[in-house]
């Protein structure tokens, strides 16, 4: 390929994501900034329901094993310089601030951003939507707006499930099988993780995370091809960008507010 | 002079390279049933869309009751849109609610009307497409021709001015065409709807219109009352149609290399691949 | 399913949401927050802190009575310049108490432990405490041993 038309191609696809991301922010303003109306609420609460509760199991699940590991792998490292009452400590922080917000997210993108992305296309396939608009409904404050609402609400409340469990089970296997002493455990969390600078900075990152992957589930439902190839891929793109989102997102809001 | 509640003016338009309409003039008058027919591929359904205001034309304008269809804001054009019904090929029913709350839909959005003057106004659209049994089924289990009078009944449930449809008659058995042509010609009786048929079944089309539009290649290539397109000698084109000739001025292969030459070549055209 | 029944679930959903908050914030942070009620700031001067830090916790024979809030540097003794936040409560602490930096245990972290005075006078906001004992420096301390054993 000559330079030329690389050139070319480069500029068209820079043009694509610009569109791309044009059209995801119209729907933004349409479903939310402009009109926010929460008329709708049975509307958001079946959202919550479908995003939120359907994924407690399998984010209690994950949190209960990550937990666990993290406190045997921890264990055997701080027992070598004899700290192992700071588990309860460390196991805490890493949870609370990265793995809670981040996993949860993570598993929030395949189970209901994926669930979002695939329900919003076959209604864009079916003609829902079109059929909508022309009884006079906007879609976008019909679907969409109530979809984005829920993940709002239910990402930090699935984020801060994730660390609960997470701690009960590290403190299971820390304190109930392995021994570490029970108060000093409790004692040496409590004294280190601050509510202000740890609890909550890991609830605001889960907010963010929350509105991004439905932000990105609900776009590429409403853009998709309206055909059962279109929607496969759509469907894919949620997961895979939406993961990337969180990770890079991730970086850059611990950087932001960690005063790093 | 004739009211005309919908007007197109002059409208173009393109879907990527390929130019759907070059210059389509097409007035409706009021209270009457219009037919608007075609090879399929000729935007017929892209035309309800422009009406309706999902697309914007390139060039040319669309009125709606005096309503300029493409400069409306969002807030207007749903206003406009009550006065519209439109149904969908596919129905389009919302499959996460029932038959009733279907037709309901647009009742309760519309207005304020308390619960059972819903539920008489639902039950009476139900009973006037035959379906008032069915009140209490999903869409996954009507057939397709019950899916469609569902969806009549949920286009009609605001009595709209206009209802716009969209190949009613494709894909149905002979009954539930029969049944349909049937609900659309009362309903425009007694309502005076004016309504506009987007079909390319001649038979049943002809039967109710009263003006029959043709449109082909981007441009309305005839148009006039069932009878005149029939008896008169209209332009080939539109006999062609009319009569179902396979081959004449709409040609009948899509535009391709010489046939001799292309199978005295050697080369593998296809991909090779089934899936 | 049905309406109230998802309602129902909802709701217990977002319940459980202010538990687990309710629990982050108790029993995993230990009401770091909750506990800045009412406090009156005291100052001292250190020759040197140590490791103490924003956040460190200020005692009276062991036990919490307040923490670090500021350190700064005083631009002419070039001495750290330290604000503790006593809570209300402890409003009975003698102005002669001596303020020492400690360490918890052999390699934790620092804390300033108050060791009472005999004063009539309490100590007030704003007040400063004269009487002070710096971090004590680990590599000080080995350099003064071998200094003495030579």
């Amino acid at each position: 390929m000559d330079l030329l038309s690389a050139l070319r191609r480069l500029g068209r696809d820079s043009l694509d994501v610009l569109s791309v991301f044009g059209r995801a922010s119209v729907i933004w303003w349409e479903a939310i900034w402009r009109r926010p109306h929460f008329a709708n609420l049975p509307l958001v609460i079946k959202q919550i329901y479908q995003l939120g509760v359907l994924s407690v199991v399998i984010v209690v699940l994950s949190g209960f094993s990550i937990g666990a590991v993290l406190a045997l792998q921890g264990y055997n490292q701080l027992v070598k310089y004899g700290s192992e009452s700071a588990l309860g400590l460390g196991v805490a922080l890493v949870l609370v601030m990265e793995i809670g917000p981040v996993v949860s997210a993570l598993l929030f993108a395949g189970r209901a951003g994926s669930a979002v992305t695939a329900e919003i296309g076959l209604m864009k396939a079916t003609e829902q939507l079109s059929s909508m608009e022309m009884i006079g409904v906007d879609p976008l404050q019909r679907i969409v707006a109530p979809r984005l609402w829920a993940g709002f609400i239910s990402m930090p409340i699935l984020a801060m499930m994730f660390s609960v469990v997470g701690i009960w089970g590290a403190s299971l296997v820390g304190v109930d099988w392995l021994g570490v002493y029970e108060g000093a455990f409790w004692a040496t969390m409590q004294d280190g993780v601050d509510f202000k600078s740890h609890v909550l900075k890991g609830i605001i990152k889960s907010v963010v995370f929350g509105l991004v992957v439905t932000w990105i589930a609900v776009f590429q439902g409403y853009d998709t091809q309206p055909t059962s190839e279109g929607i496969a891929a759509s469907t894919t793109r949620t997961v895979v960008y939406s993961s990337v989102a969180v990770l890079v997102l991730d970086f850059f809001l611990t950087l932001v507010m960690f005063n790093f | 002079m004739e009211n005309h509640i919908i007007k197109i003016e002059d409208v173009t338009f393109s879907r990527g390279q390929r130019r759907i309409f070059d210059g389509v003039s097409i007035d409706i008058p009021e209270g009457k049933i219009v037919g608007i027919m075609g090879p399929s591929g000729t935007g017929k359904t892209t035309l309800l869309r422009l009406i309706g205001g999902q697309l914007k034309p390139d060039g040319g304008n669309v009125f709606v009751d005096g309503h300029e269809i493409p400069a409306l804001s969002r807030e207007e054009l749903f206003e406009v849109r009550k006065s519209m019904g439109m149904l969908f090929q596919s129905g389009a029913l919302f499959t996460d609610l029932t038959v009733y709350d279907n037709v309901a839909f647009p009742i309760r959005i519309h207005t304020r009307l308390p619960e059972e003057m819903i539920r008489d106004l639902v039950l009476i659209k139900l009973q006037s497409v035959g379906l008032r049994g069915a009140a209490q089924l999903y869409p996954s289990e009507l057939s397709g021709g019950m899916t469609r009078r569902v969806a009549l009944a949920r286009a009609i449930a605001l009595d709209p001015r206009i209802i716009m449809y969209d190949e009613p008659f494709a894909g149905l058995d002979p009954i539930a065409m029969g049944v349909i042509v049937e609900l659309i010609k009362t309903h425009n009786r007694v309502y005076g709807t004016t309504s506009i048929i987007v079909s390319h079944d001649i038979g049943e089309t002809a039967s109710i219109a009263d003006i029959i539009f043709i449109i082909s290649d981007g441009k309305v290539i005839g148009s006039g009352s069932p009878k005149d397109l029939f008896d008169e000698v209209s332009s080939p084109r539109v006999q062609q149609f009319i009569k179902g000739l396979p081959d004449g001025p709409v040609p009948f292969h899509y535009p391709a290399a010489d046939y001799k030459e292309e199978l005295l070549e050697s080369t593998v055209t296809s991909s090779g691949r089934f899936f | 399913m049905q309406i109230r029944t998802i309602e129902i679930v909802v709701g217990a959903f977002m319940l459980a949401g202010l538990i687990s908050l309710a629990i982050l914030a108790v029993r995993v942070s230990g009401f770091a927050v909750g506990a800045n009620t009412d406090t009156y700031s005291v100052y001292a001067k250190f020759e040197n802190i140590g490791g103490l830090v924003v956040r460190s916790k200020v005692s009276v024979a062991g036990v919490y009575v307040g923490q670090v809030a500021e350190i700064t540097l005083d631009p002419k003794t070039f001495q750290a310049k330290v604000r503790m936040d006593i809570q209300s409560e402890h409003n009975n602490i003698p102005k002669d108490s001596t303020a020492a930096i400690l360490t918890e245990g052999l390699l934790g972290g620092k804390y300033i432990g108050l060791t009472i005075g005999a004063d009539e006078q309490s100590l007030k906001d704003g007040d400063e405490i004269i009487d002070t004992q710096s971090a004590i420096v680990l590599e000080d301390l080995i350099g003064q041993f071998l200094m003495k054993q030579i």
